[in-house]
């Protein structure tokens, strides 16, 4: 094994790691953003693959990149709608509405791209940019700082992320829509509003996961392209407890398995790819057992909102 | 209001009378939402340039025009019934079973290893020996999320999911490993499945020169128990008291945790017998592929079903010739079939969103007969 993980392999993995978090983070904010505010949205892998079809046929007709990225945010913003549309305004079952709505979305996003695309194609996706000074720091540098620029904006919400929720007023209403709505309501919050709000916002970024994963790390789009990445992302919000940073942590500890895993094929380590490719579900499975009875979810979490029941 | 003698008709009496306009008002928003989704797979169908009407006739002349077309749909219909059966235990517990694909992939490997195994057994041992070990299987698959709820209160949706992926990659792993075909070794051909099945293991053809084999009956039989079981017995009583209101069936004494994990396990164990029927009945192999995405559309089945094993009958039968349909459809139109994935998703939306208003009509009309009642009385 020691002469197998070089110095190389190990920024390698870790250059690897920080660029696959990338959905992972933006998915798993938008999620916690939804379900602060009392909505689960089941949905987000199915956003994700609608939102990557959509990024990836714009920029490969286009040759713009950012104007798949839009595509990608305002699939999502769609999405979020129908969604919101249905658990909000409906009042409907949120763990079954986000179930169709994946199913939704990974079929339609088959449909076009065997209608409009049919084969697997390329593009050529964002690019590192080297940012100048830092990026020079010895191994580190490399790992940090030669990244392209959608990688960066996702660690970048982290801190945005923690400010809007910590620190402004609509932060505070989303948790108060989503601890105790009807004290909410009554203080003259519009629950349903707010609601509709953060599904959206939380499906825009869903959406960027998607559009990211499809422009900037694999850069092509195929049928289930995500492979479940978008359910991952929800278990990492009850790993990181609701908060951007417990997130960001779990991100990060799922990206480098993956990156891990990655490697480990392409030096061609004896592992079955299949055993390989298990590992990150297994992850999931154990990480969900270890945390979630620990940490406590908003009390409204998965509750339609009626006036008056209360 | 003043009584009149018109209402004492409407006195409840002893004889229990079939609900007809029950049954329609919970037959009707499911009913609305395939039309609804019907409508919307129209508009697709013209966005991407094929003519509505043509394609849905083509669906029905596949379905009805022919007996293979219908047996298929019957074919297609089994594990469809045998997978909302086990989501109707899970769902009435409020357990959202999404581990359908994972456990119809345990089911399918544990038939295809034990009948590869014991391949010297007649086949009336064997075919029973097989359907009960592919029901373990399966639920072994769903014990899994069921304790991890129970114990550590995870989150079955998610912890499903994930027990999917993992099946599907051991299967991945297991039919070009030690399952792979010998024949195809040989050939070089290396083709990811396993060996043709025993014989004796194969399940009886229902109609000659059809692929309808005996599993719809077996089915249909399980169907009727589950009823049975969830109206009729005390456990299934409890499972529906811990879906209806864990805080009630607490102070009650039910052990809560230990229905839900129970529901899980059953659910698992239903869609385990899918896998095993669609090895034995259907490929008389195991290849990739094994699922066809039941697991899905058997949620679909079940909530469209209203949830109730009878309901499901029918259900899963409609659900069934949409997918031969759509077989149907996209030879003949050119059009993926990836549009009735796309149709069956908006069915769920469009079956849950609507449950709110079915739900107030239902409501109100318990109030009006009540109010009746009330009123007619001296």
């Amino acid at each position: 094994m020691s002469e197998i993980i070089t110095s190389a392999v190990l920024i390698g993995i870790l250059t690897s790691a920080i660029r696959l978090a990338t959905p992972y983070l933006y998915a798993a904010i938008g999620e916690a953003i939804s379900e602060i505010s009392g909505v689960v949205n089941l949905g987000v892998d199915g956003i994700m693959l609608l939102s990557a079809y959509g990024a990836f046929f714009v920029a490969l007709n286009t040759g713009n990149l950012w104007l798949g990225l839009l595509t990608g945010a305002l699939v999502g913003v769609a999405m979020g709608l129908l969604m919101a549309f249905i658990s909000v305004t409906l009042k409907a079952e949120q763990g079954i509405s986000g179930i169709g709505l994946y199913m939704f979305g990974l079929g339609l996003s088959s449909l076009l791209f065997k209608t409009t695309i049919g084969t697997v194609k390329t593009v050529v996706g964002f690019q590192p940019v080297r940012i100048p000074l830092l990026s020079d720091l010895p191994s580190l540098g490399e790992v940090l700082f030669d990244q392209s620029l959608p990688v960066y904006a996702a660690f970048l919400l982290v801190p945005l992320a923690w400010f809007i929720l910590e620190k402004t007023t609509w932060g505070l209403r989303l948790k108060a829509v989503g601890q105790t709505p009807a004290a909410a309501d009554s203080l003259g919050v519009s629950v349903d509003r707010v609601r509709y709000i953060a599904v959206c916002v939380g499906s825009m970024l869903a959406g960027l996961a998607g559009a990211s994963l499809s422009l900037a790390l694999v850069n092509l789009f195929q049928e289930n392209l995500t492979a479940g990445q978008g359910f991952i992302a929800v278990a990492l919000v009850y790993f990181g407890g609701w908060r951007p940073l417990g997130i960001l942590l779990g991100a990060l500890l799922f990206s480098t398995v993956n990156a891990f895993q990655l490697w480990m094929q392409v030096l061609g380590v004896a592992i079955p790819s299949d055993v390989a490719v298990m590992l990150p579900y297994l992850l999931t499975i154990v990480v969900l057992a270890f945390t979630v009875s620990r940490v406590r979810g908003p009390a409204a979490l998965n509750k339609p909102f009626e006036r008056g029941e209360h | 209001m003043p009584p009149d003698s018109a209402s004492d008709t409407l006195r409840p009496t002893r004889k229990p009378v079939f609900d007809w306009q029950g049954l329609l008002l919970r037959a009707a928003s499911p009913l609305l939402a395939i039309l609804v989704a019907l409508l919307v797979g129209a508009i697709m169908l013209l966005l991407l340039g094929a003519n509505p009407l043509a394609a849905y006739a083509t669906m029905v002349r596949g379905v009805f025009g022919s007996m293979s077309g219908f047996t298929q749909s019957l074919v297609k219909a089994t594990p469809l019934l045998l997978v909302g059966l086990g989501i109707c235990i899970a769902f009435r517990a409020s357990m959202i079973n999404i581990g359908g694909e994972g456990q119809i992939i345990a089911g399918a490997l544990m038939a295809t290893w034990f009948s590869l195994q014991f391949r010297t057994w007649p086949g009336w041992l064997l075919i029973p020996a097989t359907l009960v070990m592919g029901f373990l299987a399966g639920a072994f698959w769903g014990f899994i999320p069921g304790v991890l709820k129970a114990r550590l209160n995870v989150n079955e949706i998610l912890s499903t999911v994930m027990m999917n992926a993992i099946a599907l990659q051991l299967m991945n792993l297991l039919v070009r490993g030690p399952l792979i075909d010998p024949a195809g070794v040989a050939a070089k051909t290396y083709l990811p499945q396993s060996e043709r099945l025993p014989q004796q293991v194969w399940l009886g053809r229902l109609v000659p020169q059809t692929l309808l084999h005996s599993g719809g009956i077996i089915a249909v039989l399980l169907a009727v128990m589950v009823y049975v079981f969830l109206w009729r017995t005390t456990i299934g009583y409890r499972i529906r008291a811990v879906g209806l209101s864990p805080d009630a069936s607490r102070y009650a004494g039910i052990p809560v945790p230990f229905y839900q994990a129970l529901s899980l396990t059953l659910a698992g164990g239903f869609a385990g017998l899918a896998g095993v029927i669609e090895v034995i009945g259907v490929q008389h192999r195991l290849l990739e592929g094994i699922t066809s995405g039941y697991g899905f559309s058997g949620i679909v089945a079940a909530l469209f079903g209203g949830l109730h094993p009878l309901g499901l009958i029918p259900a899963s039968w409609l659900f069934g010739s949409l997918l031969v349909g759509a077989d149907m459809m996209q030879r003949a139109v050119q059009v993926p079939s990836a549009l009735i994935d796309t149709l069956l998703g908006l069915v769920v939306l469009l079956v849950v969103g609507s449950q709110m208003w079915s739900r107030r009509l239902a409501t109100r009309r318990v109030i009006a007969l009540a109010r009746k009642n009330a009123e007619a009385q001296p």
